[in-house]
C-alpha cells in the first residue's frame, strides 16, 4: 500500500516553476531517504505536500492514504497524520515552547506534561527550553532537536524530515536519529527523510533511497548503496547507472520494471 | 459617609465587572484600595499593615488637612494646557491622593479605582501621587466603565512625584467600552536616582481616548519607562503617545509598546523622547499588528537631541502578523484561527510591563480573557 501518492505535481515559488510533473509514491510502513543536489527542489516537495502557502500547487494531486489533500488545508493535513520538520523553522516571538509542545500532543497550555512526557523532553535536553520564545536564539541543532520533539509528540502517521541531521553534532544525531527510528518502528508509520550525508542511515532502517533530480523523482532499494555511489559518481550518474543495472529500479512511477 | 470600606454599596454585577478588571474587591494581598465611583469617593482605606508608611485620601479631603498639598497641584500638568485641563480646574469631584512615606516599600500593591456606571456622565478626578525619597511601591489603578452605560467621559489629571531614590511602578489600566471620551493628561517628576515605571493596558473598546503623558527626568540618574500593551478593536480610536524629557545628568528613558489593531480600529502610536543633558539615553520601541484592511495603525517615533553626547534610539515594525509562523504552527495541527490567537497572545507580553510575579500573572489573565471575550 502506497501513503501517499504524488501525480504529475507541479509546483512555483515566487512566480518560478521548480516541480514540474512529478510523480511518485511513498509505501506505508517505511522509510525513504531523500537525495538531491542542492536548488533540486526538496524543500519546495515537501512545503507542497504540506499545503504551506509560498508553494503554489498548478497541476496535479497529492493522495494521502487514498484521499485527495491537493486542496486540503496545512491544518487539515497535519490532523489527517502528515507532518514536516523543518530545515529552517521560524523564530515566534511570544509563544513558548513549552505551551506549543502541549499543543502538539493535544493538550491544553494550563495542563502539565506527564511523567513519560517529561522523561523524552529530557532525552532531547530540552528541559530548560520550554520557557524560551520557539526558536528564538536556538542553535541550529537546538532547533533540530526541538523539530523532531514536536513531530514525535504529534504522533503522525507520514513524518517529512527536512535535513533532520544538518548542524547536528555526532551525539545529537544518534539521539535523534534513534528517536525518530523508535517511533515509526512502534508506530508502523511512513518517513520521508531528506538528507545530504549518509550517517543517519546507521540509525535509520530506511528501505528505500531516493533522489530527485532534474524535476524527476527516483526510487531505489538500499539507501546506502545509493550514497555510496551519488559519492563516487554523482547524481546524475548514480540514476542513470541504476536505471541501466538489473538491481530493480523504480521509476517515475513507483513502479518496478 | 463611611469611607472605610463602601464596597458593598456597588450591585453585584458591576462588582465582577469591577473584579475583571483586575481590582481585589476583598482587598486581599493590597496595601490600599480607593474607588471613586462616578462622582463621589466611596473607598479610599489603607491595610492597617500598612499604616505609618503610606497615606491614602481623596483629594478634595486631603487638600483641607494639608495645604502644602496645594504645591503639588497644577505644577506638572498645566491648567490652560487645553479644553479639558480648563474643565477639570473649573470643577472635579475628586481623585485619589496617594502618599508614600519616606523610605517605606509597600510589598503590596495599591489599588484604585474609578468607575462609571451613569449615563452621559463627564467623570472628573485630579489625582496626586507623592513618592516621598527612598520609598518604593506599586500602584495598579483600574479605570472602567459599566457596559449599560450608552455613553459618558472622563477626563483625568494626574501629578505624580517621584522623589529622590524612589522606585514608583505605576499601572494603569484601561477598561472603557465603545461610548466612552478619554482624556487623561499626566506628568511626572522624576528626581535624583529615582524610578518611575509607567505601564498602560488598554485591552477593552474605547470611542476615543488621547493622552500623552510626559515624564520630566530632572534627577541626577533618574529613569522612566513607558510600557503599553494595546488591543484596538470595534472602530476604536486611539492616539497614545508618552514624552520623557531628559535633563538630568546620566538620565534615561524607554518607552516599549505593542499593540494590535482590529475591527476598523485607528491607532495612533506616539512616543517622545528628548536629550537634553550630554549623557542622557533613551530607546524607543514599538512594534504593531494591523488584523484587517478597515484598520490603520501609525507609529510616530520622535528623538530628540539637544546636547553633543545625547544617545536616542528607535524600532518601530508595523504590519501583519507573518504567514510563515501562521503556517507553521498549522503544520502542528492548529486552525488558522488557533494560531493567530496564539501569536497575539504571546506577542502582548505582559512581561514588558515589569511586574512582580503575583500581579504579571493578575495582569497577564486580564489580558487574556479581554483577548477572549470578544
Ligand atoms: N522563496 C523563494 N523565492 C525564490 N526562489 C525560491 C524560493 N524558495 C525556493 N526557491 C528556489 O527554488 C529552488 C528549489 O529550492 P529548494 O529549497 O526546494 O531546494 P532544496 O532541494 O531543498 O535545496 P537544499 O538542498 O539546498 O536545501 C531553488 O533554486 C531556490 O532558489
Ligand atoms: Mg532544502
Amino acid at each position: 500500500m502506497d501513503i501517499l501518492e504524488v501525480k504529475d505535481l507541479s509546483v512555483k515559488v515566487e512566480g518560478k516553476l521548480i516541480l514540474k510533473g512529478l510523480n511518485f509514491s511513498l509505501k506505508e510502513g517505511a522509510s525513504h531517504i531523500l537525495f538531491g543536489p542542492n536548488g533540486s527542489g526538496k524543500t519546495t516537495l515537501i512545503g507542497a505536500l504540506m499545503g504551506l502557502p509560498e508553494y503554489e500547487v498548478t497541476s496535479g494531486k497529492i493522495l494521502f492514504q487514498g484521499t485527495d489533500i491537493t486542496n486540503a488545508s496545512t491544518d487539515e493535513r497535519a490532523k489527517l497524520g502528515m507532518v514536516v520538520g523543518f530545515q529552517n523553522p521560524p523564530e515566534i516571538t511570544g509563544v513558548k515552547l513549552g505551551d506549543l509542545l502541549k499543543l502538539c500532543l493535544g493538550k491544553p497550555v494550563s495542563d502539565d506534561f506527564s511523567p513519560e512526557e517529561l522523561k523524552q523532553i529530557e532525552a532531547f535536553r530540552l528541559n530548560s527550553f520550554l520557557n524560551r520564545n520557539v526558536n528564538l536564539g536556538f542553535s541550529g541543532g537546538e532547533r533540530k532537536r526541538s523539530e523532531i520533539l514536536q513531530l514525535i509528540f504529534l504522533k503522525p502517521k507520514l513524518l517529512l524530515l527536512d535535513e533532520p541531521d544538518s548542524g547536528v553534532d555526532v551525539e545529537s544525531l544518534r539521539m535523534i536519529a534513534s528517536e525518530i527510528q523508535r517511533y515509526v518502528e512502534n508506530s508502523g508509520s511512513s518517513a520521508l527523510i531528506i538528507t545530504h550525508k549518509g550517517d543517519i542511515l546507521d540509525y535509520i532502517k530506511a528501505k528505500y533511497g531516493c533522489i530527485l533530480l532534474n524535476g524527476k523523482f527516483h526510487c531505489f532499494t538500499n539507501p546506502m548503496r545509493i550514497y555510496e555511489d551519488i559519492k563516487r559518481l554523482g547524481y546524475e550518474e548514480c540514476v542513470s547507472c541504476r536505471i541501466r543495472t538489473d538491481e530493480g529500479w523504480r521509476n517515475n512511477n513507483g513502479q518496478r520494471k | 459617609m463611611d469611607k472605610e470600606n463602601s464596597l458593598t454599596k456597588i450591585p453585584h454585577q458591576i462588582l465582577e465587572e469591577v473584579q475583571k478588571a483586575g481590582v481585589e474587591t476583598e482587598g486581599k494581598n493590597r496595601s490600599a484600595t480607593f474607588l471613586h465611583l462616578n462622582q463621589e469617593t466611596i473607598a479610599a482605606k489603607v491595610n492597617e499593615f500598612y499604616e505609618g508608611k503610606l497615606e491614602l485620601m481623596d483629594t478634595k479631603a486631603a487638600l483641607k488637612k494639608y495645604p502644602w498639598l496645594e504645591n503639588y497641584r497644577w505644577k506638572l500638568v498645566s491648567k490652560d494646557k487645553d479644553e479639558y485641563t480648563k474643565k477639570v480646574a473649573e470643577e472635579y469631584s475628586g481623585g485619589y491622593f496617594i502618599h508614600i512615606l519616606p523610605g517605606a516599600e509597600i510589598s503590596f500593591p495599591l489599588q484604585s479605582c474609578l468607575l462609571i456606571t451613569q449615563r452621559n456622565l463627564e467623570q472628573r478626578v485630579h489625582n496626586i501621587i507623592i513618592a516621598e525619597e527612598n520609598s518604593k511601591a506599586h500602584i495598579i489603578t483600574s479605570c472602567l466603565q459599566h457596559s449599560s452605560v450608552p455613553k459618558a467621559a472622563h477626563l483625568g489629571i494626574s501629578e505624580i512625584y517621584v522623589k529622590k531614590g524612589a522606585m514608583l511602578n505605576f499601572t494603569m489600566i484601561h477598561q472603557w467600552s465603545e461610548n466612552t471620551l478619554v482624556r487623561p493628561r499626566t506628568g511626572a517628576e522624576v528626581q535624583d536616582n529615582a524610578a518611575f515605571i509607567s505601564n498602560y493596558v488598554c485591552m477593552r473598546p474605547v470611542r476615543d481616548i488621547q493622552m500623552y503623558p510626559v515624564a520630566y527626568c530632572s534627577g541626577k540618574e533618574s529613569r522612566a519607562s513607558f510600557n503599553s500593551i494595546l488591543y484596538g478593536h470595534k472602530d476604536s480610536h486611539l492616539d497614545i503617545g508618552s514624552k520623557a524629557v531628559l535633563t538630568g545628568s546620566a538620565s534615561k528613558a524607554e518607552m516599549i509598546s505593542r499593540a494590535i489593531a482590529r475591527e476598523g480600529s485607528e491607532m495612533i502610536i506616539r512616543g517622545m523622547i528628548e536629550g537634553d543633558n550630554p549623557d542622557c539615553k533613551g530607546h524607543l520601541e514599538c512594534r504593531g499588528l494591523v488584523m484587517d484592511d478597515k484598520s490603520f495603525m501609525q507609529s510616530i517615533p520622535e528623538l530628540i537631541a539637544k546636547k553633543k553626547g545625547v544617545e536616542i534610539t528607535h524600532e518601530a515594525a508595523v504590519g501583519k502578523i507573518s504567514e510563515k509562523e501562521i503556517a507553521y504552527l498549522m503544520t502542528r495541527k492548529l486552525s488558522r484561527e488557533q494560531a493567530v490567537s496564539l501569536i497575539i497572545r504571546g506577542f502582548m507580553d505582559v512581561r514588558i510591563l515589569g511586574l512582580p510575579d503575583s500581579l504579571e500573572s493578575e495582569i497577564k489573565r486580564i489580558v487574556e480573557w479581554s483577548a477572549k471575550a470578544d
